[in-house]
């Protein structure tokens, strides 16, 4: 391995828990979710928490900056198991004072009374997933609650949390560019300072996936999305939430701290069936990954303490592949002499000449960033500059 | 040793499909020179690729007895040639070293143009024919008009045609007796100085260069030292024998006799087809009819695909060539492809033959570029160059005119597409020579330029007849032409291996089919892709690749991130299996695709 075992410290540390439970599947997620009758939460809470203490045991001694409570839909979860959770990382590791601690929620209204609970328990950010703000398009996305419910259930959100931000799916079966403008100025009103909007892809493995193959589900692709893409940007911008990541929208300082820390390739131990983690140990950095079928996590978890799959020594050159391909999501993008310490060597001028030549890059003080023109085409960005 | 009467020599015409090497198994098989168990099908055709694609490349004898009903024995000796027209000269060679020949038609589907091209060579050998009618079992089959058709269009008597199925073996008995009673014994004079014909050679891994003869007069014996009459080589002979088909060596041929032998000579370059053999002490008077070396017609670039295969294709090719006398290769450098060869062939499925096995054979993914025919660019000094890269063209003040080689085509085609196939040739600058029918289909025949049939004649006559028709060429000389070289320019910058050479009535044409192809071959890029076709400074033709403008991932999480490292990394694999050209990335099957026209 070339180049040196960087310090945690480099993009912070943070806990992703991993709620595998859904009350139905919806047809565009690839996500590991599962619709189960009923769920032992006894047992659960005892499974996450065992296993939270040996991914400790792997990466002691640094404060939990973030937690982020993901799914499934973590909203499922009693308040009580995220409470006990939440206590259990701040035993361990120490929360920092700072400390984000965010919950994935559907907004209905079942849900929506146990925010309090949540709130009591320290989560103090809450991201809904509301996804459309009409019937139609909730409807053919799958989703169980109404626009009417999810604005009920957002605003039962902010009246008890600081920090509420919700997610939309744009670019859905037959979206003209001006009903999402309608859509998303709608949704720029409703916002408090955090925005997801992501373009809908077609995942294998998912109904949607079935659909699309046999030709019967149509999505926006190439040039109708890039459209939509950008009315996206433009509206955003206007209202003074510019995208601070592909996806992601935010007044300053309103940022996801949690999933800012994995574009700036942060170190996360990652708890729950199929959780994902990077861990900086003394010997390198490690890719953890756990089993993603719920019993066989459970059993295993019974059995040694952990549901760990894999752990993957990650090489400094794989590092700083990650590490560019997820820092130029970001606005603020990324270090180049980290780039440099990772793998070993500088990018060539011979790759960054070109790029910045067509206005896709800028560079300035020895960092490196996307530009507005570069980020819609961010993959041919980086095939570019990995070649 | 046999007597010259109990001899007979012949081969077997036949247009691909109908049957000659099946008959050719069927002989074999009934006078028992194989047993069943030694039978694969097609046992002549020894080459993979030959086999697999029902071609013959290298002449091959098999040595038959047969018992007939006179009661007598006889020596029947097959010589199988190539069938396509790339390989006429050799054909030629092989007819001569035999006196009849079995004219094999389908009878359900009748005379076709390569059957045409092979049987006048035989007339012009002074073979006996005999026609012989196949596939008769199939319900399509129709005799009658097939034999009023031969005698047509050949102008040969087939009334006493041979009607069998070479599949189901009827017949067969038929065939063996029309040889002994129709065909001529061979003459020639024993005591005579031996002059035998060298028909063909082959590289063997065990006993180096074979050489298959025919004894006109004379006799052919081991130890025995011996001239190739072309040049003046002398080889003492190692072995002499005869294939049936296994190669078995024999003590002497005699006049009359076709066999092979080895004479450690090292090279197949060193034997020329139709050389005359004769023995050093006792030299013959009269050689047999001049030997005329190949000479390639159609030339293209071939280039590895990964350049450090470079090495391997160079020893590829000299291993190739060692065998193959016809084939010709030179080093050539290409900005777009790099390091590569300029190769010589006798016409395109000569080229497709060795494309093939130099990728199949020795496993080297290859770029084939354009075919190009050889040019004759005079110069205002007076001076004449042969050219057959578009690179190699001169400036165009010091060209005074440009010949290129053109062919006589002859194709066979149902009524339904002539149509169609008169305004294909039209619009290759075609001639109309001769326009004739027989039954229900036509044979046209044509003056064409050889520069518009290596481009898609092939492709597209097949396309626009459904198959239907059949076509064969011979060369038939150089005549001047407006041509001109039209470069191509991808991102304003030429690409040297996409530059053609074209008739300045096809220019725009071609042009706007090229640019069109290359703008679905080469990927959206970052930036706008143009693509131009331009003679000389003028811009003739182009289309524009558009940018992209949406490619990046929606969602990218923790947990996504070595998925999508991972597909990166897939994704740089496949770009390495680009070409860079400036900034743009062309794939490597655009250079062979372009060229490629679809309707």
């Amino acid at each position: 391995m070339n180049g040196s075992v960087e310090d945690w410290r480099e993009g912070g540390f943070g806990l992703y828990v991993h709620w595998p439970f859904c009350l139905a599947k919806c047809p565009y997620c690839d996500f590991n979710s599962h619709v189960w009758r009923e769920v032992d939460q006894k047992r659960w809470r005892e499974a996450l928490l065992a296993e939270m203490r040996v991914m400790h045991a792997r990466a002691p001694g640094r404060p939990v900056d973030t937690v982020f409570f993901g799914g499934g839909t973590p909203s499922l979860m009693p308040a009580e198991t995220v409470a006990a959770l939440i206590r259990e990382a701040d035993r361990l590791w120490g929360l920092s004072s700072t400390v984000e601690i965010t919950l994935e929620a559907n907004p209905t209204s079942v849900e929506a009374e146990r925010f309090r609970g949540y709130s009591e328990a320290g989560v103090n950010r809450v991201s809904m997933g509301v996804q459309a703000l009409n019937d139609r398009d909730l409807k053919a996305l799958g989703r169980t609650h109404s626009a009417a419910e999810a604005r009920a259930a957002f605003d039962v959100a902010r009246s008890v949390f600081d920090r509420v931000s919700f997610d939309l799916i744009y670019a859905r079966s037959g979206q003209t560019e001006d009903a999402w403008r309608d859509e998303l100025r709608e949704a720029i009103d409703m916002a408090i300072d955090h925005l997801s909007l992501y373009q809908l892809t077609i995942e294998p493995g998912t109904r949607f996936a079935d659909l699309y193959d046999l030709g019967k589900l149509s999505v926006p692709e190439d040039d109708a999305a890039a459209t939509l893409y950008e009315a996206t940007q433009e509206i955003c911008e206007a209202a003074g939430m510019p995208a601070y990541e592909v996806s992601n929208h935010a007044r300053p300082s309103a940022e996801s701290q949690h999933n800012r820390l994995y574009w700036r390739y942060g170190d996360y131990a990652g708890v729950g069936p199929g959780a994902h983690g990077r861990l900086t140990r003394p010997s390198g950095r490690f890719a953890t990954e756990t089993i993603r079928d719920p019993s066989a996590w459970m059993i295993q978890v019974e059995g040694q303490g952990d549901g760990l799959a894999s752990v993957a020594p990650v090489t400094s050159q794989e590092q700083a592949a990650e590490m560019l391909m997820m820092g130029l999501r970001l606005t603020e993008g990324v270090r180049l002499d980290r780039y440099a310490r990772l793998s070993g060597e500088e990018i060539s001028q011979k790759r960054l000449h070109p790029l910045a030549e067509d206005g896709f890059i800028e560079i300035d003080s020895g960092q490196l960033r996307v530009t507005d023109a570069g980020r819609p085409v961010l993959n041919a960005v980086l095939r570019a500059l990995l070649a | 040793m046999t007597d010259l009467s109990h001899i007979r020599n012949f081969s077997i015409v036949a247009h691909i499909d109908h049957g000659k090497s099946t008959l050719a198994d069927r002989l074999i098989q009934t006078t028992g020179a194989l047993s069943d168990r030694e039978m694969k099908a097609q046992v002549l055709d020894s080459m993979d690729l030959e086999r697999e694609r029902g071609i013959t490349i290298k002449a091959q004898t098999v040595r038959l007895r047969y018992k007939a009903k006179n009661g007598e024995d006889y020596i029947l000796n097959l010589i199988d040639t190539p069938g396509h027209v790339d390989f006429a000269y050799e054909v030629s060679r092989s007819m001569l070293a035999v006196e009849g020949s079995l004219l094999v038609v389908d009878a359900s589907q009748g005379v076709e143009a390569q059957t045409l091209a092979n049987v006048y060579q035989a007339i012009d050998a002074d073979h006996e024919i005999v026609s012989v009618l196949n596939k008769i079992d199939l319900p399509a089959a129709e005799p009658e008009r097939v034999s009023e058709q031969i005698e047509d269009v050949i102008g040969i008597d087939a009334s006493d045609a041979v009607h069998i199925s070479a599949k189901t073996g009827l017949g067969i008995e038929d065939v063996l007796e029309a040889i002994v009673e129709r065909l001529p014994a061979p003459s020639g004079d024993r005591d005579a100085p031996l002059k035998a014909l060298l028909v063909d050679s082959w590289y063997d891994a065990y006993l180096g260069v074979v050489v298959l003869v025919r004894v006109v007069d004379g006799v052919l014996k081991q130890g025995q030292k011996n001239r190739m009459m072309s040049k003046n080589d002398y080889y003492p002979i190692d072995r002499v024998g005869v294939c049936i088909p296994k190669m078995m060596t024999i003590d002497e041929l005699g006049p009359g006799e076709l066999g092979f032998i080895t004479a450690s000579i090292k090279q197949v370059s060193d034997t020329r087809v139709g050389d005359t053999i004769t023995e050093e002490r006792r030299q013959t008077e009269e050689p047999l009819p001049g030997f005329k070396p190949a000479q390639p017609v159609v030339f293209c670039g071939i280039f590895p695909v990964d350049s450090a295969e470079f090495e391997n294709l160079r020893d590829a090719m000299e291993k190739l060539a060692l065998n193959d006398a016809s084939f010709s290769h030179e080093m050539e450098t290409s900005a777009a492809l790099g390091f590569g060869f300029r190769c010589g062939f006798l016409g395109l499925l000569h080229l497709e033959i060795i494309r093939e096995r130099l990728e199949r054979e020795y496993n080297i993914d290859l770029i084939t570029t354009a075919p190009s025919v050889v040019y004759h660019v005079y110069t205002t000094d007076g001076g004449m160059i042969e050219m057959h890269n578009p690179a190699d063209m001169p400036d165009p003040v010091k060209i005074d005119h440009i010949e290129e080689p053109w062919i006589q085509a002859n194709i066979l085609v149902p009524d339904d597409y002539l149509g169609d196939v008169l305004k294909l040739c039209q619009e290759r600058r075609g001639v109309q020579q001769d326009l004739t029918y027989a039954g229900s289909r036509a044979m046209a025949n044509y003056k064409l330029p050889l520069n518009e049939v290596v481009f898609d004649f092939y492709d597209r006559l097949k396309s626009i007849t459904k198959g239907y028709a059949s076509f064969d060429y011979q060369i038939d000389g150089y005549e001047m032409g407006d041509l001109v070289r039209m470069s191509i320019l991808v991102n304003d910058e030429p690409v040297d291996a996409l530059s053609t050479i074209v008739h300045r009535s096809q220019a725009e044409r071609r042009g706007r089919a090229m640019c069109e192809k290359l703008k679905e071959l080469i990927p959206m890029h970052m930036f706008k892709v143009p693509i131009q076709a331009a003679i000389g400074g003028r811009i003739i033709a182009r289309e524009t690749v558009r940018a992209l403008r949406k490619d990046v991932t929606a969602k990218c999480y923790g947990g996504d991130v070595t998925r999508k490292r991972k597909l990166l990394e897939k994704q740089q694999a496949g770009k390495k299996k680009m070409r860079q050209f400036g900034k743009v990335e062309i794939p490597q099957e655009a250079f062979i695709n372009a060229l490629k026209m679809d309707n």
